[in-house]
């Protein structure tokens, strides 16, 4: 649906429904120098989530951080036999950094799951994954669902040197063949990233690409999908304010049937196609 | 057993809540029973669709936000094909915001929307994002006695004035709708603020300016609440930085017969459930049979007009 259809359904989440709920904090460490890990303990009602979903969450306000709106975030994980909800974030601003103050038995309120994620159609036997920073967070469900449907994923995994890079014995457990590239290492350029990429394509290893966040990782996986035909996702950001789709606060533009449209980030995203998705 | 109806004029409301327009729409179904609310206000439209400002649309200050949405609209016909059919659904009367830039095309689609299943219009002649130069009707009493007598002439329905802070003459325009012929006045708005970026020394938002809304807005459109109750005999509805159920209650005692949540249900979208049950355990703790208990029982020990309308700190 698109704000200027004129004959279409209301189209409701992907799950239909999505709960405010209480959580508590079992663990929230450092990672590496960069990344914190979120690890909540979660009623069963919330963990019924796709990859690319996103929990909306209501940071804690301290003496030292008032964060007033909830935050969007990525799910790092679900696992509803455990029942735990995971998260992978940078210390950026206001919200993060209150995050990062909560301690083993704090509670934390979340809303989700919201929003579309990525999907992966009977024909996607052998998927790529591109993916540099926290963005990998974003794209670390997907591998569970490859590995639950049987598919073949390579990781492209890029960060700025190897020591942070994020999620690679992740993406192995799950089976996935990963392909470390750094800046550190000169590895991480786009050139490289395609000349991969396409030696792949070339090898008839390449039915569908995904990506999340970075503008110029978009405009690099467009022109090989153009070029070679294949489909492809992305999960974009956009600041928010409800989640829900009521504000109509976090739009972006898209390129569809020779117009632009735009859609809400939080209800008709956050997952794309990526030929759709125009740049910013 | 508390009573919690709250009667609008014509309309009779379950309890006195209900959310405040473009903080609202058929996504909250998702999260919540929309059964359990006194009235659906639904987000402005205008006839025309129209794509809104540019991003950032919201961003946050301390304790509350600004937006600068700019009303992206699908236009009428859409609104009338969708958006209705899916809230006859409920059993709870539908509002519908409407807007446009000139009083012609306001009185059109005030008109256009008088539909079956619409139950009361709320014509927002206040928004501060999309009247020339800032301006909006609702700021001088002339200018909105000349739009609402031409939206009177265009429907039947019960017509609910939404004000705007953005002004100095509350309580001359809150009477110049009355005397045009609402039903009743919701206020209000938001109020038009700026942030700036330190750092990148950019307006905060896309839009440069955009309108306060949250707790920190309440004091001020509590006390136009007031003087509006005070000003005009038709109904009066808060609106401004509720979140709890407490800032009901003083909205009630200043005067108003019912209030409308917006910015708290984006921080908790089940704000509005939670206000309605609070609000009823107060009452029932407090030994208040229905709203009466409440409504305009502020103790101003008889104010001087003179302080009642003030429109300056003194």
């Amino acid at each position: 649906m698109t704000q200027t259809d004129t004959a279409a359904e209301v189209r409701t989440s992907a799950n239909g429904e999505a709960f405010e709920a209480e959580t508590v904090v079992k663990s929230n460490e450092e990672v590496n120098g960069e990344y914190r890990l979120l690890i909540l303990d979660a009623p069963q009602r919330i963990l019924n989530c796709r990859p690319g979903q996103f929990f909306h969450l209501l940071c804690p306000v301290t003496t030292a951080h008032q964060p007033y709106l909830r935050r969007p975030m990525s799910i790092y994980g679900f696992y509803p036999e455990r029942g735990e909800l995971h998260f992978l974030y940078k210390v950026t601003g206001e919200g993060t950094r209150a995050l990062a103050e909560l301690r083993p038995g704090d509670t934390l309120n979340v809303l989700g799951p919201l929003g579309h994620g990525y999907t992966i159609q009977d024909d996607w036997q052998n998927l790529l994954l591109v993916a540099r920073g926290v963005g990998l967070a974003t794209l670390a469900p997907l591998a569970q669902e490859a590995r639950r449907l049987g598919r073949k994923l390579t990781a492209i995994c890029s960060a700025r040197s190897p020591e942070v890079l994020m999620s690679v014995d992740l993406f192995r457990e799950m089976g996935a063949e990963v392909i470390t590239v750094t800046d550190a290492e000169g590895t991480s350029g786009m050139e490289d990233i395609r000349a991969t990429i396409e030696a792949r394509i070339a090898a008839g290893e390449v039915d569908a690409l995904y990506t999340c966040g970075s503008n110029r990782m978009l405009k690099l996986l467009q022109d090989i999908g153009a070029k070679h035909g294949i489909p492809g996702e992305i999960a974009l950001e956009q600041q928010m304010a409800c989640g829900l789709g009521m504000c109509q606060c976090c739009v972006r533009s898209f390129r569809r049937d020779n117009r632009i449209v735009h859609e809400r980030v939080c209800r008709e995203g956050p997952v794309f196609d990526m030929q759709e998705a125009m740049g910013w | 057993m508390v009573d919690l109806t709250a009667k609008i004029g014509a309309l009779t409301l379950k309890n006195p809540i209900m959310p405040a327009s473009g903080t609202f729409s058929e996504d909250l179904a998702d999260v919540i029973d929309m059964n359990a609310l006194g009235a659906h206000v639904t987000k402005t439209i205008t006839r025309e669709k129209r794509g809104g400002n540019p991003t950032p649309r919201v961003c946050e200050v301390r304790g509350s936000m600004l937006n600068s949405i700019g009303i992206p609209s699908k236009g009428i016909d859409y609104f009338i094909q969708n958006v209705i059919p899916f809230y006859q659904k409920y059993d709870v009367p539908l509002i519908v915001s409407i807007s446009a830039n000139n009083a012609d095309d306001f009185a059109r689609i005030c008109e256009e929307i008088s539909v079956p299943g619409v139950d009361a219009i709320e014509v927002n002649i206040s928004c501060p994002n999309i009247e020339e130069d800032g301006k909006a009707f609702a700021m001088r009493p002339s200018t909105t006695h000349q739009v609402m007598t031409q939206l009177r002439g265009a429907s039947d329905l019960p017509l609910w004035a939404k004000l705007s802070p953005n002004t100095g003459e509350t309580s001359e325009v809150a009477q110049a709708a009355e005397d045009a012929g609402a039903d009743a006045l919701v206020v209000a708005n938001t109020l038009l603020s700026m942030a700036i970026d330190i750092h990148s020394r950019k307006p905060k938002l896309g839009n440069l300016m955009g309108g306060l809304s949250g707790p920190s807005l309440k004091p001020i459109t509590l006390r136009m609440a007031y003087q509006c109750a005070k000003a005009v005999d038709i109904p009066v509805i808060g609106c401004g930085g509720i979140s709890k159920a407490e800032d009901v209650i003083e909205y009630l005692i200043a005067g108003a017969s019912a209030v409308q949540v917006g910015t708290a249900t984006f921080i908790n979208p089940t704000a509005m459930i939670t206000i309605i049950a609070e609000l009823e355990a107060y009452m029932a703790a407090n030994g208040m049979a229905d709203l009466s208990a409440l409504v305009g029982s502020v103790r101003d020990d008889d104010a001087a007009d003179a302080v009642v309308f003030m429109e300056t700190a003194p």
